[in-house]
């Protein structure tokens, strides 16, 4: 059994702005991700980020990873194992991990999850065939491996993912035959979209993928025109030839290890699915236990930067060695948030966390 | 009808013009048409020519007088909505942002597109200017009369 | 394929990495995971499903959906989209449910 103070599960931009916050007072920090390297889904993020200078707009996704990792990756108090799965937390602050083949027990007084989401999948005839791919994997093959997907692509979802991940595709030469969206209108910035636009992207608005087609690989794809109220028109459908589709129809919480703390958790459609219950310095019904980043509910990179530095605030007050600036910074943070929520977009994330905590969410 | 195409209404484009008389001088064109948190283009304006009422979400509004042109903004937007545009002798240089390879040279015709994707002119690249953040800043020259339909360029 | 130039990032130049799929020697990257070495293979089918043997490939890419395990050196259900591709690593398809040896 090995004793740590803190331990902080995953680390992309919540856990390591949780990191940062904790080892500059000083706090001894374990960061474990299962990935070989930090930085998250950041580290294949090409566009420029949105977002105030605080959350280092203008600055590509990748070079984010850079400046957040280069901040922590020397801190004698941080330890990191990549590599690394956790296999298990459990009530009795006990974390077991898996690394090259071998079994760990981790004991802490504070655990931070930050352990992010992962690509929903969408439900038609065929969709295990080799040659469909959540729109992450597609990301990570081009992005941080220098793979060519396939020489075209059809992108289900018109949300910020399906139309940025459509830009790369083009940035990497990939043909783009289409983006299918179920809603009459694009989920995502108009700036993207607009991108898109302008160079003859086209847009299967009102869509939805009817089936794959190919036996050992996909060759194409069926897609359906949908009513208003999402109902399939079966005599309006549409055979388009590729050999990839990329399904970009939203991500939902990595949340099993909370789970497993069985810590007061709910199902809210806004955040993307099962979340937990946190209080204003992100501690969830189990006092040693924090949650940051999109794990608490579906975001974007710059509210899990500020998400993690309150998680930090918030084991150092559970430490009894509160930060010299709490109340000062915790505000500060809590405006940020408020402040990259004030948008149509944001709405969603608002209504969920009021279904979440009820009321003004902050106590 | 942005929420629905992507394509923003002539009337839209044509709002965030400046008239011909001070397009004498370059200007920057903020196409922002959606409040989100984003200021970028307000941070990076050296003359200080971009205002955002709160500072970070609402729609940048271009101060005419101040702006001259940089096109510091071109390459800072994160959304790649802002084009720089002056009117010379009936033709309409523009400065556009481009991230793709290979970049465009100098003295080559490239096809101008309109903002559905759609041919509708010639494009002379005047100048192409690389940095470090890889958005390339392209000046092309177009005929004055697609002033409000070009947005960007393809190579033929 | 791999991609020589991109507008944004680079790729510098790596070394090859030799492996075995199925007893056939290929030719991966250093760096690579085993799913992606493979794809650039052309080898896209990981898995087949237990029952009805149908193909799959990996869906997610960051190891949750378990779509890309096979058997990595004798050891059943590696997850090949998160482990990295080491030389003459013999990988293969796994026939059934796998077990720990």
């Amino acid at each position: 059994m090995i004793t740590k103070d803190v331990i902080i599960i995953g680390g992309g931009p919540a856990g390591l702005c949780a990191a940062k916050m904790l080892s500059d007072q000083d706090v001894s920090v374990l960061l474990v991700d299962r990935d070989h390297h930090l930085g998250g889904q950041l580290v294949k993020q090409t566009h420029k980020f949105f977002g105030s200078e605080k959350q280092y707009a203008k600055n590509r996704g990748f070079e984010i990873a850079d400046i957040l990792i280069k901040d922590i990756i020397n801190k004698p108090n941080i330890e990191v194992l990549l590599g690394a799965t956790v296999a298990g937390l459990y009530k009795d602050h006990v974390m077991t991990v898996v690394k090259d083949e071998k079994y760990y027990k981790y004991k802490a007084k504070a655990f931070i999850i930050a352990t992010g989401a992962s690509e929903k999948s969408l439900a038609f005839e065929n969709n295990d065939l080799p040659g469909i791919y959540g729109a992450g994997a597609i990301q990570t093959l081009m992005n941080a491996y220098g793979i060519v997907p396939e020489e075209e692509v059809l992108m289900v979802g018109s949300g910020n993912i399906g139309l940025i991940v459509s830009y790369q595709l083009l940035q990497a030469g990939v043909k783009v035959k289409g983006i299918v969206e179920a809603a009459p209108y694009v989920g995502g910035y108009k700036v993207h979209a607009s991108k898109l636009k302008r160079l003859g992207v086209p847009f299967y608005m009102q869509h939805t993928v009817k089936r794959a087609i190919g036996s050992d690989h996909l060759e194409a794809v069926e897609i359906v025109r949908l009513t208003d109220d999402f109902q399939e028109v079966d005599s309006d459908t549409k055979i388009i030839e590729t050999k990839a589709l990329c399904i970009a129809v939203g991500l939902s919480p990595l949340s099993q290890l909370l789970g497993m703390m069985e810590v007061d958790m709910k199902y809210v459609k806004e955040l993307g699915g099962l979340v937990p219950v946190l209080n204003n310095l992100n501690q969830t019904s189990n006092p040693n236990l924090f949650a940051c980043g999109d794990v608490g509910g579906i975001e974007e990179a710059s509210s899990a930067m500020m998400e993690g530095y309150i998680a930090g605030l918030g084991v150092l007050k559970h430490l009894e060695r509160p930060h010299p600036k709490h109340d000062e910074l915790l505000h500060m943070y809590h405006h940020e948030l408020e402040l990259l929520r004030n948008s149509a977009y944001g709405e969603k994330t608002l209504a969920g966390l009021k279904k979440l905590r009820g009321g003004p969410y902050a106590e | 009808m942005l929420n629905k195409t992507g394509i923003p209404t002539k009337e839209m484009v044509s709002s965030k013009f400046p008239s011909e008389e001070t397009l004498v001088k370059p200007k920057a064109i903020l196409e922002c048409y959606e409040a989100i948190p984003c200021n970028p283009c307000a941070t990076s304006c050296p003359f200080d020519a971009i205002v955002i009422e709160d500072g970070l979400t609402a729609i940048p509004q271009l101060l005419t007088d101040k702006c001259t042109g940089c096109g510091q903004c071109v390459t800072a937007c994160p959304g790649l909505a802002i084009t720089v545009c002056q009117i010379v002798n009936k033709k309409a240089l523009f400065k556009i942002p481009y991230e793709f390879l290979p970049y465009p040279q100098k003295g080559e015709i490239w096809h101008g597109l309109n903002r559905g994707g759609g041919i509708i002119c010639e494009a002379e690249i005047k100048n192409v200017i690389a940095n470090k953040s890889k958005t390339a800043l392209v000046t092309v020259i177009i005929d004055q009369e697609y002033l409000h339909d070009f947005v960007t360029i393809m190579r033929k | 394929m791999r991609i020589k130039t991109h507008p944004i990032l680079s790729f510098p130049d790596k070394l090859d990495v030799p492996f075995y799929f199925e007893g056939q020697l290929m030719m991966g990257k250093e760096g690579d995971m085993i799913a992606f070495a493979l794809h650039d293979n052309g080898i896209k089918t990981l898995s087949k499903s237990l029952k009805l043997h149908r193909p799959r490939g990996f869906y997610c890419g960051i190891g949750n959906c378990s779509q890309c395990k096979m058997r990595v050196d004798d050891v059943d259900n590696v997850r090949t989209c998160i482990t990295p591709l080491k030389a003459n690593m013999r990988i293969e398809i796994q026939k059934d449910k796998g077990g720990i040896k």
